[in-house]
């Protein structure tokens, strides 16, 4: 008799990227002055996408979109907003 | 006291490189839910804007088992699978800790089309977590009213702004004698973190919304998300508050709009940012119809405010 219960397996894995390369839709790239920086993480905390490393407060650029809420949301001003060549 | 930002664990859900827009609140808050239940999950979603952002077959967006279900079944799908989680722990097929079930559903899908199956699941008291981000309109369609979209709002189904009142689907909830309802908004994440925590902890039915602005439907600047969302809270557009057992508690801001130790903003400064009230704010009855949305505005405050004595 066959078995009843079967495994499923299914359709998709999480992976990084899973909307592509998404860092190639941005159009102003987030830089970050680390002289100015205090590490509160605010930019961390808010970033849609975690991109934002929270120790070094690093940016990966593969997947940011440029979306600027960490720009607004920094309390001392160390994220500016460049435009992207 | 909420949790620090520098406290909250590391572990992320939501994957970077999904498809959701750049500034999408609803990722946004979906990275806060991930950090509060952990991978111990499993996640439905009704057509909404997030099913758009899981990315593209055969990679996934969200680092849990993700079941995509029809609009009209969040409620229904979530209790078949708890109870089928709880009879395989019964056969011995599940060891340790049982999952958390939760549907990610959007303000359609829990405000209308939703609705039915989700207040059924809440008169059974199902264990699961049901998550409302609430964008105000049908925003993956491309911004068609719904019964979330506030008065005077501009949608592709109502072009000269809506004329009825938003429901307060939240206090609706509560009505249901749930467990657990509580309101949230991606400007305050640790006050969302704290609520997600609790509900985990919580059996039986729990709700959580979310407000959550979306720029493309609001017509905002994309980086204002989290300003808006901020300024939405402050005006008493949007109140934060958590009932547990039927006792309702506020959150800060809110508390003290509610307990009269601040009076909220305005709420034409929180409209004049957005485009979707724009045609609104150049007509000739302008005056009129915003006294109309703040009419509205404190019309909730004092109701939720008597609605929180009632204890019993």
């Amino acid at each position: 008799m066959r078995s009843v219960t079967k495994a499923y397996r299914p359709i998709s894995w999480p992976t990084l990227g899973a909307g592509g390369d998404t860092g190639s839709w941005r159009v102003h790239r987030p830089v970050v002055n680390h002289e100015l920086c205090t590490k509160c993480q605010f930019c961390w905390v808010y970033c849609p996408e975690a991109v934002i490393d929270r120790k070094k407060i690093t940016i990966d650029y593969r997947y940011c979109k440029g979306c600027g809420v960490c720009a607004v949301e920094c309390p001392t001003g160390a994220i500016a907003m460049e435009k992207e060549e | 006291m909420a949790t620090s930002i520098k406290k909250l664990p590391e572990i992320e859900q939501v994957l970077s490189g999904n498809g959701a827009c750049g500034g999408c609140p609803a990722t946004m808050a979906l990275r806060m839910v991930g950090k509060a239940l952990g991978p111990n999950a499993i996640m439905l979603l009704t057509p909404a804007c997030s099913v758009a952002s899981m990315g593209m077959t055969p990679k996934l967006g969200y680092n849990w088992p993700c079941i995509n279900i029809t609009f009209a079944s969040a409620g229904s799908s979530a209790s078949g699978i708890s109870h089928a989680l709880e009879i395989m722990q019964e056969k011995g097929r599940i060891e340790g800790e049982l999952p958390t079930v939760f549907s990610w559903v959007g303000d359609g899908g829990t405000y209308d089309i939703g609705f039915q199956a989700l207040s059924a699941a809440a008169e059974r008291n199902e264990n699961i977590i049901h998550f409302c981000y609430n964008n105000e309109a049908y925003s993956n369609t491309g911004v068609q009213r719904s019964g979330a979209t506030p008065r005077g709002t501009f949608t592709t189904t109502t072009p000269t702004g809506k004329r009825q009142p938003k429901k307060n689907m939240a206090h609706m909830m509560l009505e249901h004698n749930i467990p657990y309802v509580a309101t949230a908004t991606v400007a305050y994440p640790a006050d969302l973190y704290d609520k997600v925590v609790k509900a985990k902890s919580i059996k039986g039915m729990k709700y959580i919304e979310i407000l959550a602005p979306c720029y493309l439907g609001w017509q905002f600047d994309m980086p204002d998300t989290v300003q808006l969302s901020r300024m939405a809270v402050r005006s008493g557009a949007w109140l934060l508050w958590e009932a547990e057992n039927g006792k309702i508690s506020f959150s800060n801001p809110t508390a003290h709009f509610i307990n009269g130790k601040k009076t909220p903003d305005q709420v034409n400064e929180y409209l004049m940012r957005q485009g979707r009230f724009s045609r609104l704010l150049q007509g000739p009855d302008a005056k009129e119809r915003i006294a109309e949305i703040q009419g509205d505005v404190d019309r909730e405050i004092a109701f939720m405010r008597e609605r929180a004595k009632i204890t019993i």
